[in-house]
């Protein structure tokens, strides 16, 4: 049960259920990689829809996709940097939206290399939109534009030169 | 990338580096770059400097390890005063810093051959029988080998500095002004009290200071926020209550029946304060263990602590590429935080079968690239004045090293994250009854459940009381400011009604998998007595 404690990353069956095709194409949703019982709650917190299920502070997060409206405010505030805000596309493109903090900042219309949980390179993307640090106490908000295949396993990116 | 000049970073997603006024120091009589509000080792660490001092008998190379005044390794004689710590003093324009130890410096020390000789010529405690058989050979002998150790001369100058003395008396004195102690000022000032709060550094804020991330825990224990903005949170609240005597730069050194001695510095002078409190609450925290394997004392193999201090206080670059011991919330936090300064990070390794901290910390790392090696011990730093790599190796059921799986790791400095241990010796000192519990990271005290110790009015709070974190240091903080109060006859009903809930948290926030070892180390140091 907890091979992930031994790797550092999720597997595949160690994966929260993610939400079904039809809501990630409906709007953007939430999805929290957090299977760890650890003492937090802000996202619990911040969710303005009660959409998060915890009973107590160190059980981990679930989210009710159905509740979700993925307002991202979530992912404001995830110290873990659990939160990715999945969203799936008509045009069969699909974004993921992470914090990032690191330098030079993302702006719209960069080009990033997009990495899986283990950090391995799975392919290119473009920044379509991005919350500047200042006005998120230093981390920013990158939503980035790939595969709508690709959006189950990118968790990082970084700039291409 | 990250912009870095003269060793300094440039600009940091996270941190803004406000550098003083630009001076110059003198090392070894050469001029060096500094900026006021930097501490002597920072500025010579970003000018290059690795090797600060000599071992005392091998003469082997040192160098900075924690970088906030508890290892004594980065000891050097500043204007003319020997075994200063030179990262607890502040540069200023034209200051004489030199090393004190290794002849004709630290750098190039040609006593360092003593590393290979010496155990064959002078054996352990062979200076005791040797040269005894006439008094003035013997004193001519004493002498030079004095010289050799490098422990620095006694100044030839007297004391010329100006000293004077005040005496102050309070219901509660805090000692210590990290998290624990500036929530113990609060809460107990906030019900009327009279509080006294003395800490070491010009800054408040303890070690938060170097906390760049965002904190676990609950809304209302301030989650989601920056270690450096609690900080700067919880001096707002400290200035608000006209109550809270703020003494910064203020070593308190020891508790006598009652009374405190400690000495201030104010401007140039130094003052020394006898204080006489009702109440005592010491939250001094923790100091950074190190970890056996050859040549773990080569500059360059660093506590994770003294490196976040190097980098996210003073905004120094502290090399290139890292390897990280221990994962634990600390070495894996501290590998985020190294990629933030543009800094590479090799490898982390971990001695268990599993990562230590928090996994989605884990993740944040592992998503970037970072491998983590679990059931791998490092075997020794490689290297002959500073690090120029390590061997690092599996390691099997019973702890130890699996030959043939050695392997080389490529990185110019090592970070030691294997734990804390309570910065406990000023409890010791003042007659609390002392307990080692491993579970809380070494030598305890005894305390009731509102954390008060079998020296009655004198309470223990954070890292001090057993190693856990900034969120918890604050909540027991509160705990024993409130109960302080309450003993003092203040706060009355609203008081007990906010000790009950103190303890409510701190138990909340324990119950998860995380707490579990300190619940464990808590039983063997709670006292069941009702004070």
């Amino acid at each position: 049960m907890t091979g992930y404690l031994e790797r550092g990353y999720l597997e595949k069956d160690e994966l929260p259920p993610f939400p079904s095709k039809e809501r990630l194409l409906e709007k953007p949703v939430a999805y929290i990689e957090c299977p760890q019982p650890i003492p937090c709650s802000p996202c619990l917190e911040a969710c303005p829809v009660n959409a998060i299920k915890m009973d107590n502070i160190n059980d981990p997060p679930e989210v009710d996709y159905e509740k979700c409206t993925g307002c991202m405010k979530c992912l404001r505030v995830c110290p873990g940097l659990a939160v990715f805000i999945l969203r799936l596309r008509e045009d069969g493109k699909g974004e993921v939206t992470l914090q990032y903090e690191f330098l030079p900042w993302p702006k719209k219309g960069d080009r990033v290399k997009l990495y899986n949980r283990k950090g391995e390179e799975v392919g290119e993307g473009v920044v379509i939109w991005s919350l500047p640090p200042e006005r998120n106490d230093n981390t920013s908000l990158v939503r980035v534009e790939m595969d709508g295949d690709l959006i189950y396993e990118v968790r990082a990116i970084r700039p291409v030169r | 990338m990250v912009e870095v000049r003269e060793g300094r970073l440039q600009e940091h997603p996270i941190v803004e580096f406000k550098r003083g006024k630009e001076v110059t120091i003198y090392f070894n009589g050469k001029p060096i770059k500094a900026y006021e509000g930097e501490t002597v080792a920072a500025a010579l660490y970003a000018a290059g400097v690795r090797v600060f001092t000599r071992s005392f008998r091998w003469h082997r190379p040192r160098g900075f390890f924690c970088a906030i005044g508890k290892c004594s390794a980065c000891m050097m004689e500043v204007d003319g005063v020997p075994n200063v710590r030179t990262c607890k003093v502040y540069v200023r324009d034209g200051m004489q810093v030199k090393t004190q130890s290794g002849y004709p410096s630290a750098e190039r020390d040609l006593f360092s051959t003593l590393d290979d000789v010496i155990d064959k010529v002078f054996p352990h405690g062979s200076h005791y029988t040797k040269f005894t058989t006439s008094r003035i050979a013997r004193d001519v002998v004493v002498r030079q080998i004095r010289k050799m150790t490098g422990f620095g001369y006694p100044p030839k100058v007297v004391f010329s500095g100006k000293a004077s003395y005040e005496s102050l008396e309070t219901d509660v004195l805090v000692v210590g002004g990290g998290p624990a102690g500036m929530s113990a000022a609060i809460n107990a000032a906030k019900y009327g009290t009279k509080v006294v709060l003395a800490d070491e550094n010009p800054f408040l804020g303890g070690q938060l200071v170097k906390q760049t991330h965002r904190f676990f825990g609950s809304a209302k224990h301030r989650a989601g926020t920056r270690g450096i903005k609690i900080a700067k949170i919880l001096e707002e609240e400290i200035k608000k209550l006209e109550n809270i005597d703020v003494r910064r730069e203020t070593k308190v050194f020891g508790i006598y029946d009652g009374e405190v001695g400690a000495v201030q510095r104010r401007n140039e002078e130094e003052v020394l304060l006898r204080i006489k409190p009702k109440k005592i609450i010491v939250a001094t925290g923790a100091y950074e263990r190190t970890l056996i394997f050859e040549n773990n004392d080569l500059p360059g193999v660093y506590g994770a602590g003294g490196v976040q201090t190097l980098m996210n206080v003073y905004g120094i670059k502290p090399g290139n590429c890292g390897l990280i011991v221990g994962s634990g919330n600390v070495g894996l936090i501290l590998t985020y935080q190294l990629f933030q300064a543009g800094v590479k990070v090799a490898a982390i390794v971990e001695a268990l079968p599993r990562i230590g901290g928090y996994f989605v910390h884990a993740a944040k790392v592992r998503r970037l690239g970072v491998p983590i090696y679990t059931r791998h011990t490092i075997l020794k730093a490689l290297g002959e004045k500073c690090v120029e790599g390590a061997i690092i190796a599996k390691i099997d059921e019973r702890w130890q090293p699996i030959p043939g799986t050695e392997r080389q790791i490529d990185c110019d400095f090592i970070c030691v994250a294997v734990g804390l241990s309570p910065t406990h010796e000023l409890l010791y000192q003042a007659g609390c009854e002392m307990k080692f519990v491993p579970e809380l990271g070494g030598l305890v005290p005894l305390r009731t459940k509102y954390n008060e110790t079998t020296v009655e009015g004198l309470y223990v709070a954070g890292d001090v009381a057993g190693i856990e974190e900034a969120t918890t240091a604050i909540m027991e903080g509160r705990l024993v400011g409130v109960h302080a109060a309450y003993k003092l006859g203040y706060g009355g009903d609203e008081a007990k009604e906010e000790l009950k809930e103190a303890l409510k948290d701190l138990e909340e926030f324990r119950a998860g998998p995380f707490g579990q070892r300190t619940l464990e180390g808590l039983k063997k140091c709670t006292m069941e007595v009702e004070k």
